[in-house]
């Protein structure tokens, strides 16, 4: 097991140079979510239009595979529908549950699949997934709200 | 602190080191461990597992109960290491020392027991590791008492001009650490039990990075109890120490119920049992106390001040060195002075977690996060840090493994 496996080139270019990061509005839904045992922090905001992802933006701080995983996350979904963001979702948290057993889907995750040396290290997987929760609670309170006001 | 100049020849850093099995190990084939994380725990010298193994191989009884030969012996291997202990620290008396699981249990037992209440204020720093913050916010969320804190100043130490602000007629209770896990820091005891005493306050001093590193004379620092744990100063987890004097134990109400902490127990209601085992309720962690009395041995046979020397010189190279690295920032005193082993710092912009990986392919262990003391950290601005700590094992060539392995750190991020 060697550490390059988890820093991969694609993980150290979005550490550097991170994706659609910077909160923006309009937004739907905003959380914030924080990893306790190491203090890695997010503020994620999700603007929807109609059954479609707007725009994700955020505010974060942390090591380079939470900062890496969330501009990934970013570029996986904003611009498509909600439907594929929970499919992408789902796939990027069962690789990160696979220990390093799972060929990754690249039609379904893209860059994302560079993650898969990640779930091989325990104390990683969280810092993966910051982001990702993040995305999940904020879609869920977005989509609450917009069909809220819409009945 | 006074040194004796000649106990750093007592250190016979070779010796020591084949002492501890786990010192020779490889993390990966070719890689040996450079163990550098002992603030977090310390490594067991083959003496306390003998001691453990000793004790359930030969004598396995429970304690204080039955008569036969096992019970007798068991009991009294339980009942040495408490004196063991005792001494160690300087109690007047075995019947002081109280074994808990941990520090933290210890500080919880003490905020249960102490008097405080509404219109009462309680007194911690910004520097407490979250085992001496947390049990006095619940216990000051329970009784309607007030919390406050000292801070800290840039360079890691107590805001001393605070204390007059913070410290009033209103006080019961000052509780601060000896030296922090986080800063390394080590506390102007008689500065804040002057102040403490001024008011009438309780002083409770965490003892869990001071204990394992310096000697401790509890009769000299003043205060009303301390807590330290077992697995920093080369013995078990599982087993904690809370020292008080014997009139303040048998002063304080009981904290957990149960077996063994009872006098007279009727459907009705119980008496209790005098101190310590007022306070240690239940079967109590027998095989554990073996090891931390051999642990005491092994202490006292090489010496507090020879540890306190050799880490202090440690501390001072290290800080050094660390500080060549370009863009190392050292979270806490920069210099030995009135400091410990445990060394934080901040490497550029990148992360701790980051930090700790690629040191770990190198074989190295050092602690990444807030270490139990986010206040701290949001203090100094950091989300979190990276630490090194050392023990009475800790050499040279591990403060130059860990240097090297920064450097390529550095160069693996392009930092």
């Amino acid at each position: 097991m060697s550490v390059d496996s988890m820093y991969q080139e694609i993980i150290l270019d979005h550490y550097k140079n991170p994706h659609h990061k910077g909160l923006r509005e309009p937004y739907d839904a905003q959380v914030h979510h924080l990893n306790p045992t190491c203090g890695d922090e997010i503020t994620l905001r999700v603007s929807l239009d109609g059954e479609n992802v707007a725009d994700v933006s955020y505010d974060s701080e942390g090591c380079s595979i939470s900062q890496a995983s969330a501009s990934v996350l970013t570029d996986l979904v904003i611009g498509r529908s909600v439907a594929h963001g929970q499919a992408a979702y789902d796939a990027f948290v069962e690789l990160m549950q696979s220990k390093g057993q799972l060929e990754p889907d690249e039609d379904v995750l893209e860059d994302a699949v560079a993650f898969a040396g990640v779930s091989k290290y325990p104390a990683r997987v969280k810092c993966a997934l910051l982001a990702w929760m993040a995305w999940r609670d904020a879609v869920l309170q977005a989509a609450a709200d917009v069909s809220g006001s819409a009945s | 602190m006074t040194l004796d100049p000649a106990a750093k020849l007592a250190i016979d850093i070779a010796r020591i080191r084949k002492d501890f099995p786990i010192l020779d190990r490889e993390v990966r084939p070719g890689v040996p461990l450079v163990y550098l994380d002992s603030a977090a725990t310390s490594q067991k010298p083959a003496q306390v597992l003998d001691a453990m193994r000793d004790y359930y191989e030969r004598h396995n009884a429970n304690v204080h109960r039955g008569i036969h030969t096992l019970a007798e012996e068991a009991t009294a291997i339980y009942e040495g290491a408490r004196a063991k202990v005792a001494t160690f620290v300087n109690a007047s008396s075995p019947s002081e020392i109280v074994f808990t699981k941990n520090s933290s249990e210890a500080l919880n037992l003490l905020a249960h027991v102490l008097p405080f209440g509404p219109g009462d204020d309680v007194v911690v720093t910004e520097m407490e590791h979250h085992s001496n913050l947390v049990p006095w916010q619940l216990a000051t969320q329970r009784t309607g008492a007030t919390l406050k804190w000292i801070g800290l100043t840039d360079d890691g130490r107590l805001d001393l001009d605070d204390l007059d602000r913070v410290i009033t007629e209103r006080t019961k209770v000052v509780s601060f650490v000896h030296q922090s896990n986080l800063l390394g820091t080590i506390n102007p005891v008689d500065a804040m039990v002057a102040k403490a005493r001024s008011v009438g306050a309780r002083v409770v001093l965490d003892c869990s990075q001071s204990v394992p590193h310096m000697g401790v004379d509890v009769q000299a620092l003043g205060v009303d109890a301390i807590a330290f744990t077992g697995h920093k100063m080369l013995g078990p987890t599982g087993i904690g120490v809370l020292w008080a004097p014997l009139a303040r134990l048998e002063e304080w109400p009981p904290f957990l119920g149960g077996g063994e902490m009872i006098d007279e127990v009727t459907m009705a209601g119980s008496t209790w049992a005098v101190p310590p085992h007022k306070y240690e309720a239940g079967t109590p962690p027998i095989a554990e106390a073996a090891g931390l009395g051999a642990a005491v041995d092994y202490l006292t046979d090489v010496g507090m001040d020879a540890v306190r020397v050799h880490e202090h010189e440690l501390t001072a190279y290290a800080l050094e060195q660390l500080q060549s690295i370009e863009g190392l920032r050292i979270i806490g005193p920069p210099t030995a002075e009135m400091r410990g082993g445990a060394i934080s710092f901040a490497l550029g912009d990148l992360h701790p977690h980051d930090v700790g990986q690629l040191l770990d392919e190198h074989g190295i262990a050092v602690r990444v996060g807030h270490h139990c003391a986010r206040p701290a950290c949001l203090r100094y601005g950091v989300p979190a840090t990276t630490r090194a700590s050392v023990h009475l094992y800790s050499s040279t060539e591990d403060i130059d493994a860990l240097v090297e392995g920064l450097r390529q750190v550095k160069v693996f991020f392009g930092a």
